[in-house]
């Protein structure tokens, strides 16, 4: 049972961060890259766009939502599985997600690197 | 990609390390806070280490905000993940701890993943249908000039 637990909470911190990082990623395309709006308009106008898009808000909420759940989960599970469980199926998760919601191209090289590098991070963390 | 590209990447790797490892050892001086005595977190902020991992990991998300802005979400994670690179050397040459052959093997995963995507391109995703519109309107006043 409290296995069931740690892992809703897994899958509850998984789900916010994708979520998150796939609407931060949106909001950052919207804005447009802030390199060339910060010389055309100057620094202010790349915050005021950031901060006046809504996905840039729901983002943020959704990244707060998995903050909180990954500090609720720590206290049903261990940190040794639950910081590299949910750290590696992040990263395979924002793999499918970028490729179904921001259309990028994620290529054999990306998926590979995509595995690579959620093994490598569950052997670090753990 | 430019130098300056370059710069913001290393500037999310970085930041991320920094800020955690601070915030980390700044927590285990104040102690652990429990959801009965949430005013233990006014007190961590106080915390010197705490305090500037704070500011380090606001660093951190300024610059992987820049990053999205001009590369894909799959090209920038990986870019992240280095930060556990670096702490592992961190541990390991600067404060000559012992780090296990699987973490040696976690190393070795995450530095090969992050060398197959940044072969490849920065940006693959179309174009927002908003900036494709702001494109044509930049051709449309060239064509009336």
């Amino acid at each position: 049972m409290k296995s069931l637990y740690t892992w809703s909470g897994i899958l509850v911190i998984v789900l916010a961060s994708v979520v998150g990082d796939v609407l931060l990623a949106r909001a950052m395309k919207q804005v447009g890259d802030v390199h060339d709006v910060w010389r055309r308009s100057g620094f202010w106008t790349v915050i005021a766009r950031t901060l006046g898009n809504p996905n840039f808000f729901l983002g943020v909420t959704a990244m707060a939502v998995a903050f909180f759940s990954l500090l609720f989960s720590l206290s049903w599970g261990d940190v040794s599985l639950v910081a590299p469980a949910a750290a590696s199926l992040t990263f395979i998760g924002n793999a499918f997600a970028a490729k179904i919601f921001l259309h990028e191209k994620v290529d054999r090289r990306r998926w590979i690197a995509a595995m690579l590098v959620a093994a490598g991070v569950a052997l670090l963390a753990g | 990609m430019t130098l300056r590209k370059y710069l913001v990447l290393a500037g999310v790797t970085v930041f991320a390390a920094a800020g955690d490892s601070m915030l980390s050892h700044g927590m285990k001086q104040t102690g652990s806070i429990s959801l009965h005595h949430l005013q233990g977190v006014i007190f961590a902020v106080l915390n010197p280490w705490v305090a500037v991992g704070i500011v380090l990991l606001l660093a951190f998300f300024a610059a992987y905000m820049n990053a999205l802005s001009w590369a894909d979400l799959t090209y920038v994670l990986p870019a992240t993940s280095l930060g556990y690179v670096l702490l592992a050397l961190v541990a390991r040459f600067v404060l000559q701890e012992q780090v296990s052959p699987l973490r040696w093997l976690g190393i070795a995963l995450i530095s090969g993943g992050v060398g197959f995507v940044a072969g490849g391109p920065a940006l693959t995703s179309h174009p927002h249908p908003e900036n494709v519109e702001a494109n044509e309107v930049v051709v449309g006043s060239g064509v009336d000039r």
